[in-house]
């Protein structure tokens, strides 16, 4: 008879809770407020191999509220850092903690694409605004955009190699050799140098892709010399752009064939461990930290000031970015409850950075500068990128323009864009 | 869910009372607290339902593999395929996504299942890696390491506590599958294989047969969390199903008591909770639950489960002690003991 009671009592109370009021009421996931302080979510890797970009770009973000007053509009900005580990699942859970547990107004970061792409795709089922000064995934303001997923001061990977591409023609150079990291964000980068390359007339020799964590290069590099290319592109992130570099000057290529490098290939986060064999080399970038602009300069000098060391792409986006949301909330008087009048702001506003004058186009990417950059050495030992050509106001169309462009697939390993590629697919190159 | 662990022990009342309040704890929770709270506990739903299929291999069979997160992956790659790509309904999304991981399990298994120990894990290892592989590489179809976005769920569970009743649904039912399957005679010959392949062969059983289909059954339950979890993050990439994701899955048995079915789940509930609700305050939690699998490896290798188990034996001795009138069965207190007496 006990087995029947428990068992009625059971019944009994499962149905009184199923019978009251479903769940979901408000309260859940609402987040942004309109008075007292305003939360900002920090996603950046802070763990794992991405961890020193991740500190750069925590850095970046804060010394901009350290340096201007963390206040907005009255408001003052509470900033709070979650470690994604460069991983998307636990990146997922990190914004959920953001979004509901913290109520945050709005997500910054993270570093890595499929992290991006993850984060993004939350997002949108909650609404909360995400700002991507990192992540260049080309169709997260392309073909697969989300409303709410901005990129202010951020790029997209072909955005930045287009101009270099044209660029490198105008040098005279005629055939190319591309060595790039098998992998979305290599395919991209690799993609936007070859479309524009080749289209001006400028033809690919072979392209070559090694996986992440390659050791070591010589047999990449073995076939640069017999390839009968008249300049060399690549691009490589993290330590194999180190190990790419010096791997470059070790095989004796450095004096004797044209290297042009995708932005991450020499970037400042790098630079700092590279030496002589880094120095005269040749990449595009949205970022210059050897650019003479006021704007740059008393950042990288406050920057060094502060952490002993010179800004990455990495600190100098994320501060842009919150100077960019710092204007948008003024404009929108501090109100960070109505998304949407918030993401309308961010998207009026235009801001003189430290990586040059910006605006967002229709997609929600910045229109920007470009730099054709050369590292040298500044007087006090350290390697900068100077920049020897500046493209002003750079789209992630090119001059393509977008209804064109969007025809195209996004670029992969299997899409470069050049011209057979494209008539292949029925458009014109 | 299965409390058999007590079922030795506990008097049938005692038994329905913990359903029950299991049950009852399940169906209120987004009554009782915040979406946060409910989404992570959607995850030990889905991650307890891996852990489980993991054990039926790994705990009742005596297989333990280690390549497991890469039938999950067939079936959420295959669903996330046809229902952002293809705009497939969910049924038949699933359906088809359920009928590849079977096949692939089938092959699998037909490879793995000649060997035993050390051998079927670096087998079941190097089955799991070449599903990632072709998530990592066949960029046309999986979005290479970028994943598949966009995989809506069913139209039915699209809100947060919507969605957890549509995975807890799924999850009772399975669970009360594999309850039943361990039970039947044909669970009974696996933990029979489990004990002594060749006393099993001896006896007439075609051993090979009943490990192929524990295998298929196994991938057929992975291949269903593979599908909650799909839907969960409505995202999938090679992240999920690397050989990390693999062995964190065989963490989850063991923490909580291989050869159990409740004993998954409280492991998946313990890893789940840790990496969502520890990692606010904590930010070393990974040091955490490093010291927490040293702990229950060193002083419990029957997970926690077994530590509850022993402390529920010692307290019925006591009370048996105190009250010599109430009718405490014998306990089997050892492994040794429980496999003799069948369980």
């Amino acid at each position: 008879m006990a087995r029947a009671r428990i068992l009625a009592t059971v019944v009994g109370l499962l149905a009184l809770v199923t019978a009251c009021a479903p769940p979901g009421a408000p309260g859940s996931g609402a987040g942004g407020q309109a008075s007292g302080p305003i939360k900002a979510g920090i996603l950046a890797p802070l763990t794992g191999v991405s961890a020193a970009s991740g500190q750069d770009m925590v850095n970046g973000w804060n010394l901009y509220w350290k340096l201007n007053g963390a206040t907005v509009a009255g408001r003052p900005v509470q900033t709070l850092v979650e470690d994604d580990a460069g991983e998307p699942n636990t990146a997922l859970t990190k914004a959920r903690q953001f979004v509901e547990q913290q109520q945050v107004d709005f997500i910054v970061g993270p570093l890595l694409a499929n992290v991006g792409l993850a984060v993004a795709d939350y997002l949108k089922t909650v609404g909360t605004p995400g700002f991507y000064p990192i992540v260049s995934a080309d169709d997260l303001t392309q073909r697969g955009r989300v409303e709410n997923v901005v990129r202010i001061a951020g790029w997209t990977s072909s955005q930045i190699h287009h101009p270099l591409g044209e660029w490198a023609y105008e040098q005279g150079y005629r055939r190319v050799l591309t060595i790039c990291t098998d992998y979305a964000f290599g395919h991209e980068v690799c993609g936007g140098f070859v479309r524009t390359f080749t289209a001006k007339g400028g033809q690919v020799v072979n392209q070559l892709w090694n996986p992440l964590n390659t050791p070591d290069f010589s047999s990449y590099l073995a076939q640069v010399r017999g390839s009968g290319a008249d300049v060399v592109f690549s691009s490589q992130v993290g330590a194999d752009s180190v190990r790419f570099v010096k791997q470059w000057a070790e095989f004796g290529l450095k004096d004797s064939m044209p290297l042009l490098g995708g932005e991450v290939l020499l970037d400042q986060s790098l630079l700092r461990s590279m030496g002589p064999e880094a120095e005269g080399l040749i990449s595009a970038g949205h970022w210059a930290e050897g650019r003479p602009a006021r704007e740059t300069q008393d950042f990288a000098d406050a920057y060094l000031r502060e952490y002993n060391q010179l800004p990455s792409y990495y600190a100098a986006a994320m501060y842009s970015a919150a100077l960019w949301l710092a204007r948008a909330i003024e404009r929108a008087g501090g109100n960070t409850a109505d998304r949407k009048a918030l993401l309308d702001a961010v998207r009026r506003t235009e801001v003189s950075t430290p990586l040059g004058n910006m605006k967002l186009d229709d997609y929600g990417n910045p229109i920007q500068n470009v730099y054709v950059r050369r590292v040298e050495r500044r007087a006090d030992g350290r390697l900068v990128n100077v920049p020897i050509h500046t493209y002003e106001g750079v789209s992630q169309f090119w001059t393509f323009g977008a209804d064109k462009f969007l025809k195209q697939p996004v670029y992969s390993r299997e899409f470069q864009g050049t011209p057979e590629q494209l008539r292949a697919l029925g458009l014109e190159p | 869910m299965r409390v058999a662990a007590f079922a030795r022990s506990t008097p049938l009342p005692w038994q329905l009372a913990l359903l029950g309040c299991g049950v009852l704890v399940a169906v209120a929770l987004p009554y009782l607290t915040s979406s946060f709270y409910v989404s992570v506990a959607t995850q030990i739903l889905f991650f307890g339902l891996l852990a489980m299929s993991i054990d039926l291999l790994g705990g009742y069979t005596g297989h333990m593999p280690l390549g497991h997160a890469g039938l999950l992956g067939v079936s959420a790659y295959t669903m996330g395929y046809l229902v952002s790509r293809l705009h497939w309904g969910w049924l038949q999304a699933a359906g088809a996504a359920l009928a590849l991981t079977v096949l692939v399990s089938v092959l699998f298994g037909f490879l793995a299942v000649r060997t035993r120990g050390i051998f079927f894990v670096m087998i079941t290892m190097a089955e799991g890696m070449l599903v990632w592989g072709l998530a990592y590489r066949w960029a046309s179809v999986t979005g290479a390491e970028n994943g598949i976005r966009g995989i809506a769920r069913p139209e039915f569970a699209t809100l947060y506590w919507q969605y957890y009743y549509f995975a807890l649904a799924v999850f009772a039912v399975c669970a009360l599958l594999l309850w039943l399957l361990v039970r039947s005679p044909f669970g009974l010959t696996l933990q029979g294989i489990r004990e002594s392949e060749s006393r099993m062969r001896t006896l007439g059983y075609n051993v090979t047969l009943h490990k192929l289909l524990a295998f298929t059954i196994s991938g057929l339950f992975a291949g269903v969390a593979g599908l909650l979890y799909a839907w969960y993050n409505q995202y999938i990439s090679p992240s999920a199903i690397n050989i990390g994701a693999s062995t964190e899955g065989i963490l989850m048995v063991v923490l909580g008591g291989a050869g159990t079915l409740l004993g998954p789940v409280l492991g998946a509930a313990v890893i789940v909770a840790v990496k969502n609700l520890l990692s606010m305050y904590v930010a070393r939690w990974p040091t955490v639950l490093g010291l927490i699998f040293i702990v229950v490896v060193l002083f419990a290798k029957d997970g926690i489960l077994g530590i509850a188990r022993r402390g529920w034996a010692r307290w019925r001795q006591n009370r048996a002690v105190r009250a010599p009138t109430v009718g405490a069965r014998p306990v089997p207190a050892t492994d040794e003991e429980r496999a003799a007496t069948g369980g």
